[in-house]
């Protein structure tokens, strides 16, 4: 690991201030981080440590939205009483992330930002646009089996790996963010970026911008909640495909509908094709396949993945049929 | 060693046994110089205090460990794991992937469960970090040190002290009561020699007897 300089934060504005800093990072839980840094592929000379900045509140806001602070941990957002009764996809997401270990540690802030799991990103001996760009990307004519499916560019086909953040793109979050020139919100479906021909650029922010809070639209009365994982193992491992499922019905009718993806997508990935197919109809399980064909109608399969499109296809099938019981 | 005609003391640790036997081998393997060999005081471990050395851009830090303040020096690169191994010498706390993958570094700050090997070790100014060693003492036994005893929650070893450091934060979490609960929650130790029937065991029981 390279040296850095080591400060702890005492507040937000002196955090930005070293934030703005070249090859200045923020570190929080430290389990992307340091992991990254072990590797040398996150190489930053300074280090601001957040952990003591006022930012670990979940509070019920006013007008019924839920902030949630971006320091508070993986496992008390899990078990907080309000995300377990009303955003139950966000709890049963993060619960099926990582290991209890990890959950302790790991940030909501922190999870928004967490780097690919992709073999040739984590090994700076390989060719990797998203670790130095311009060098090549390994996994197109590599080891794919794991990458992803949609969003992927000439570039770069790493999946995103946080199961969080598909629960927070069916709960429509929006993040806070606080920078030099000020504070910003940005809702999670403009957050974050797919690779391109700048696979490096995976959000939004700017140096130095910090996330200070995700907040959750009021609850949505009457839905029900689904997050279904597929994996190589039945705990601690990331998603081959997952589903987040928000689901009003009404009469035997999807009133209100939200589809997102994990493990299949470059980014969290929103289908708005699967509820532009579901929005307003029976909920039967011919519909559910109807959906699944069109959120994968765009999926660009690689050597070794193609068996994703109809693994993630029965995943939104079950997942709708779970969410609509 | 003060006494060579008393039995081994009940204190001698695996660690400070291993140290001797390091220089035994060192005897054997140097035929020539076996009589200065043998004189040769084994490598002390270094103490908690032992800040005499200047550690190039070391900034201080103060921990708790296992209830003792400790006021340290170190690299900032040093993670929790290596500064309980490697600056306090208390070695009860495991390396193995050094990656968040295999939980053998498992302890407890301020009481929660953490890879100590995904930290460093001055983000913890104050806290309290509880490892192995503080967990339990020789007669008066943790309950899941006493379990996993009791229902041989091992092999090899290697793997123990951070399922058991684990097992006792679980003990305080949301947990359901099957097997597969537990299995869900422990996910994060890995054992390979493949104890993990017994180590559920040895946990289900303390759970029982709660």
């Amino acid at each position: 690991m390279e040296m850095f300089t080591y400060t702890r934060a005492t507040g937000v504005p002196q955090a930005i201030e070293g934030g703005t800093q070249a090859q200045a990072k923020f570190i929080a839980g430290g389990t992307t981080l340091l992991d990254l840094m072990k590797l040398n592929v996150e190489r930053p000379s300074r280090l601001i440590d957040i952990n003591r900045l006022p930012l670990d509140l979940v509070e019920k806001l006013p007008d019924g939205r839920l902030k949630i602070g971006s320091l508070v941990r993986n496992s008390d957002l899990a078990h907080h009483p309000v995300v377990e009764s009303d955003y139950s996809v966000l709890s049963q997401a993060l619960l099926q992330g990582a290991s209890a270990q990890l959950r302790n540690m790991a940030t909501t802030g922190g999870n928004l930002l967490q780097r690919t799991r992709c073999m040739y990103f984590r090994n700076e001996a390989m060719a990797c646009n998203k670790r130095t760009p311009g060098s090549g990307c390994s996994a197109i004519e590599g080891e794919n089996r794991t990458l992803a499916i949609l969003g992927t560019s000439k570039d770069c086909i790493a999946t995103n790996p946080s199961d969080m953040n598909v629960a927070l793109t069916a709960l429509e979050a929006t993040i806070h963010i606080q920078g030099a020139k000020g504070e910003r919100d940005v809702s999670i479906a403009d957050f974050f970026l797919v690779p391109g021909s700048t696979p490096q650029r995976e959000t939004v922010l700017e140096p130095g911008e910090l996330i200070t809070a995700v907040t959750l639209p009021a609850p949505k009365a009457g839905s029900k909640q689904i997050y279904l994982k597929l994996r190589d193992r039945a705990s601690y491992e990331f998603a081959l495909s997952s589903a987040a499922i928000v689901a009003v019905v009404n009469g035997g009718k999807l009133d209100y509908i939200r589809v997102a993806l994990g493990g299949v997508g470059t980014r969290p990935w929103r289908s708005l094709e699967a509820e532009r197919v579901l929005h307003g109809k029976a909920a039967d399980e011919k519909l559910f396949r109807q959906a699944a064909e069109a959120a994968l109608h765009g999926a660009r399969p690689q050597s070794q993945n193609a068996f994703k499109i109809p693994l993630a296809k029965r995943c939104i099938t079950h997942a709708l049929t779970l969410a609509t019981a | 060693m003060t006494s060579q005609k008393k039995p081994l003391p009940a204190h001698l640790s695996r660690r400070s046994f291993l140290s001797s036997l390091g220089a035994a081998g060192v005897v054997a393997t140097a035929g020539p110089v076996l009589a200065t060999a043998q004189t040769a005081t084994p490598v002390a471990p270094m103490a908690a205090d032992s800040t005499s050395e200047t550690i190039e851009g070391a900034i201080p830090v103060s921990l708790r460990v296992n209830g003792k303040r400790l006021d340290l020096q170190v690299d900032p690169r040093t993670t929790l794991l290596d500064c309980l191994r490697e600056t306090i010498s208390m070695t009860g706390t495991k390396k193995g992937c050094d990656h968040g993958q295999c939980g053998a570094c498992t302890v407890h700050v301020n009481g929660r469960r953490v890879n100590s090997c995904l930290t460093l070790a001055v983000m913890h100014e104050g806290d309290e970090i509880t490892t192995i060693e503080g967990l339990g003492q020789p007669g008066s036994l943790h309950p899941v040190q006493a379990s996993f005893l009791k229902h041989d929650g091992y092999q090899c070893g290697y793997c123990t002290s951070g399922q058991i450091m684990s097992a006792a934060a679980l003990l305080k979490e949301k947990c359901g009561p099957s097997d597969a609960d537990v299995k869900e929650l422990m996910s994060g130790n890995i054992c390979r020699c493949g104890a993990y029937p017994n180590i559920v065991a040895a946990i289900q029981d303390v759970r029982q007897q709660a």
